[in-house]
């Protein structure tokens, strides 16, 4: 892909998008008990919890959940690369979900009229469920954005370093729905991202830590129930 | 004799509580899709749709409809069906009522699509005020948000609409 070329990321599959957000999931909890306000402990809390039920939903269609979610290898995982990408600040955190929802967004109102029972099932509960989530993460990338020299300086950090990481998620239309959020943030609205190897290297390198805590309690005691 | 025993299913749903909101029964909540039972009596399969994707209740309301009617029938089934997802215009008026009373305000409104920016609480369960403020908009439960009365000072939650 040329630097200048439009996005062009595909349709996701059902293992790309339960691995995203499983992922994602994961790392929103990173939050829970260290987040800036009590309010948003339990905004992230919330969020995960959606996160990790639609994942459920659809990693029940493809095997056992527990298994595909505990004890696969970290390198056949099939999530975009921005769903596992370290949280850093709360701005980058804020900016990732607000990636991520946008292309969720995407990906489940596609869905709605999908073929398949539980796919369509699970989506036509997710719209209303993204729609919350993306309502927040709008909200903080607005407040951050256009808050204050440190704040705004955050989220032009988070976002050169974030948007190579949307090639991934970047189709059609994605790029214009985040672009208001952006403006609004008084953020530029850089090009669509070029492939860059090195940066997607780099999350699958950091999605090893993720699962390396994950999946620990499960494989030290397979099985455990409470 | 048939219709005696289904309308006995219905009766024990009716007082199996939402572990989280124990003031409403999971008939309140519209979560019970259908009732049916085998052709002998003995067995029944209750139809639940979940409120929302990762609400750990929904494993305990299942739990809770096999215990309640195992009383009844030898053999309890509880069927998931995701389509067409719950909403909140399913919530019973009764329900909406015991909300209210149990200090929750209900939804304000119909989930309709795309989902509207400006979901608010009609007024206080407290004081019945309708000045109120969002503190948050995720609470204790997913279906739950954190507002504050203006008028009474109160915090409330609001049944968002969904």
């Amino acid at each position: 892909m040329s630097p200048t070329s439009e996005a062009t990321a595909q349709a996701p599959s059902v293992a790309t998008v339960a691995d995203g957000c499983l992922l994602l999931s994961h790392r929103l909890t990173e939050w829970v008990g260290n987040a800036p306000t009590m309010e948003e402990d339990v905004a992230v809390g919330n969020i995960a919890l959606d996160l990790l039920g639609q994942a459920r939903g659809l990693l029940g269609m493809l095997g056992d959940e527990d298994q595909l979610a505990y004890f696969r290898d970290a390198d056949t995982f099939d999530n975009p690369a921005l769903c596992a990408a370290p949280n850093g600040d709360f701005a980058r955190t804020m900016l990732r979900q607000l990636f991520a929802d946008s292309w969720l967004g995407q990906v489940w109102a596609g869905w709605t009229t999908h073929d398949d029972d539980v796919v369509r099932g699970v989506a036509e509960k997710a719209v209303k469920e993204n729609a919350y989530h993306r309502r927040h993460s709008r909200a903080w990338v607005v407040r951050l954005g256009d808050g204050t020299e440190e704040s705004h300086l955050r989220m032009l950090t988070a976002l050169d370093e974030l948007w190579p990481l949307t090639t991934e998620i970047a189709m059609p239309g994605w790029r214009e729905s985040v672009a208001d959020a952006l403006v609004e943030a008084t953020l530029p609205v850089p090009s669509p991202a070029a492939l860059d190897a090195e940066a997607l290297a780099s999350c699958a390198e950091a999605r090893r830590e993720l699962l390396a805590e994950m999946q620990s309690l499960a494989r030290t005691h397979p099985g455990a129930t409470w | 004799m048939v219709t005696t025993v289904i309308a006995r299913a219905w009766q024990v749903l009716a007082d199996i509580p939402d572990p989280e909101i124990p003031v409403l029964s999971v008939l309140d909540l519209g979560i019970v899709r259908e009732v049916s039972e085998s052709a002998d009596g003995r067995g029944v399969v209750v139809t639940i749709t979940p409120t929302y994707s990762g609400c750990p209740a929904t494993e305990v309301i299942t739990a809770d409809i096999r215990a309640g009617l195992a009383a009844t029938y030898d053999e309890v089934d509880v069927h998931i069906q995701l389509s067409p997802p719950w909403t909140t215009d399913w919530l019973s008026e009764p329900g909406r009522e015991k909300l209210l009373g149990y200090g929750i305000t209900p939804p304000n409104g119909r989930a309709v699509l795309p989902m509207i920016d400006d979901d608010r609480p009609a007024s206080c369960p407290q004081c019945g005020s309708g000045d109120v403020e969002q503190l948050a908009a995720f609470g204790s439960t997913p279906c739950k948000a954190l507002w504050r009365c203006v008028a009474c000072r109160e915090p409330f939650d609001y049944f968002k609409v969904h």
